[in-house]
């Protein structure tokens, strides 16, 4: 059997891309000195990260000057989302449904917050955000059920309000949406290394760094870029943008397949989007099972699955996600493709699930 | 207070222990009959009305600190 064919979990970390890892490799040995020193060392690491920049900025559209390599995802949103607050009153409304670097970021700057409700798929409806005051904040799409958000309604709807967009699960697998300021991404999840995030911050857009400076030539930027894993991140993204209409439509007829079959297991629900969504991941909740229980049994049998369900999470808190859609919290499982998941793979995961609910369900006699 | 037939102390029981009782315990009480279930998971203020909506009961609501009430209706 193919090494890792039954890792179900891209949506929190998409295994290397080989260009990501001949890069890396390749730059490693040239890519360690300061980019802002002027001796051939120096300049010969300036010359990769702007090489980065330029890749980076060509696959996602953007200015080069636009981009801003971080050191996470996570970094981005907070470093992004908090600096187009220019008063420490400016309030920010966000979706029920943003993921938890944006929840956390708002809470830590003690922003008053407006949080907009979503549906049953997950959606915001735009004209909630009409008069808006201080930030926006929506996501490309959702990390937990895939489901799009309107971003580019949104926007109009908020009328001039500055846009901030949580790319991180969307980014390198389809185009970016239209409408945003300040839009963050991560290129673990798109198949880089780890410790590089993407902040764009759009030509013209007010934003001002809201943590302590570094004198890095970039005000966007903090402490000593990782050069190597940048260079890599960039090669990594360039060849997902070139293979994304291959891949993305495997991975739907993957996922509609997925869909199918876990909508037959009786008293399973099927959640978010079924068109409109990211083309790699879905989710679905199985009513009497225990979330932990689940994905440990499924890796038993090979397949690493994540979980929305309280007892999976590093908090005692069901997933906010889920609770603001309506639908089931435990008995959770969001499966994720990677680019390689074969169809072989996914018809193995579905051909031991419908026990594995079975099996979880006599346990409490049901 | 609204009475139910049935009470369910699942206080301390955390997800899914609290709608896996509603589960193998509603049928207790006859058709149109109110089962309560009293749970402190936080859970369960989705997770119940989640499952009425599978399950085809009605949800009516909560009724008091985690007092969680359910109409039997098939």
């Amino acid at each position: 059997m193919r090494q890792g064919s039954g890792y179900l979990d891209a949506a929190s970390s998409e295994p290397l891309h080989p260009a990501a890892r001949e890069t890396l490799l390749a730059a490693l040995d040239r890519g360690y000195a300061d980019p802002r020193r002027l001796h051939g060392a120096g300049r010969d690491a300036r010359l990769l990260l702007d090489n980065a920049r330029a890749v980076v900025a060509e696959c996602l559209g953007v200015r080069p000057d636009e981009v801003t390599f971080t050191s996470s995802g996570t970094d981005a949103v907070h470093r992004g989302l908090l600096g187009l607050r220019h008063r420490s009153d400016a309030p920010v409304t966000r979706t029920a449904v943003e993921h938890s670097s944006v929840v956390h970021a708002v809470h830590w700057a003690e922003a008053p917050t407006t949080v907009v409700p979503v549906d049953r798929l997950g959606r915001v409806e735009p004209t909630a955000f009409t008069g808006t005051v201080g930030v926006v904040a929506v996501q490309a799409a959702n990390h937990e059920v895939g489901t799009r958000q309107p971003v580019a309604a949104v926007a109009d709807a908020a009328g001039g309000v500055p846009v901030f967009v949580d790319a991180c699960a969307a980014m390198g697998r389809e185009p970016l949406p239209e409408g945003w300021d300040v839009l963050a991404g991560s290129a673990h999840k798109w198949g880089g290394p780890a410790g590089v995030g993407v902040l764009l911050v759009r030509k013209g857009t007010l934003w001002t760094n809201p943590f302590p400076d570094d004198d890095r030539g970039d005000d966007r930027a903090t402490g000593f870029e990782n050069v190597p894993a940048a260079l890599a991140a960039a090669a990594a993204l360039r060849a997902v943008v070139e293979e994304r209409d291959e891949v993305g439509a495997r991975q739907r007829t993957l996922v509609d397949r997925i869909r199918q079959v876990a909508a037959e297991i009786p008293d399973v629900e099927v959640v978010g989007d079924p068109d409109d969504r990211l083309p790699h991941l879905v989710t679905f909740s199985c009513l009497y099972v225990d979330g932990e229980a689940i994905v440990t049994e499924l890796d038993r049998r090979g397949y690493g699955v994540a979980s929305g369900s309280a007892c999976t999470a590093s908090t005692l808190a069901p997933s906010h996600v889920l609770e603001a859609m309506g639908v089931l919290t435990h008995g959770n499982v969001r499966v994720s493709l990677t680019r390689d998941t074969a169809e072989a793979d996914v018809e193995g995961f579905l051909a031991v699930l419908p026990e594995v609910v079975r099996d979880l369900r006599a346990q409490v006699g049901l | 207070m609204t009475a139910a037939d049935l009470e369910l102390d699942c206080r301390g029981m955390l997800c899914p222990r609290p709608v896996i009782e509603l589960g193998r315990r509603y049928t207790e009480v006859p058709v149109g009959g109110i089962v309560a279930v009293l749970a402190d998971d936080v859970a369960a203020r989705t997770d119940i009305p989640a499952w009425c909506r599978m399950r085809g009961q009605e949800y009516l609501g909560e009724d008091g600190r985690g007092r969680y009430l359910v109409r039997r209706t098939s």
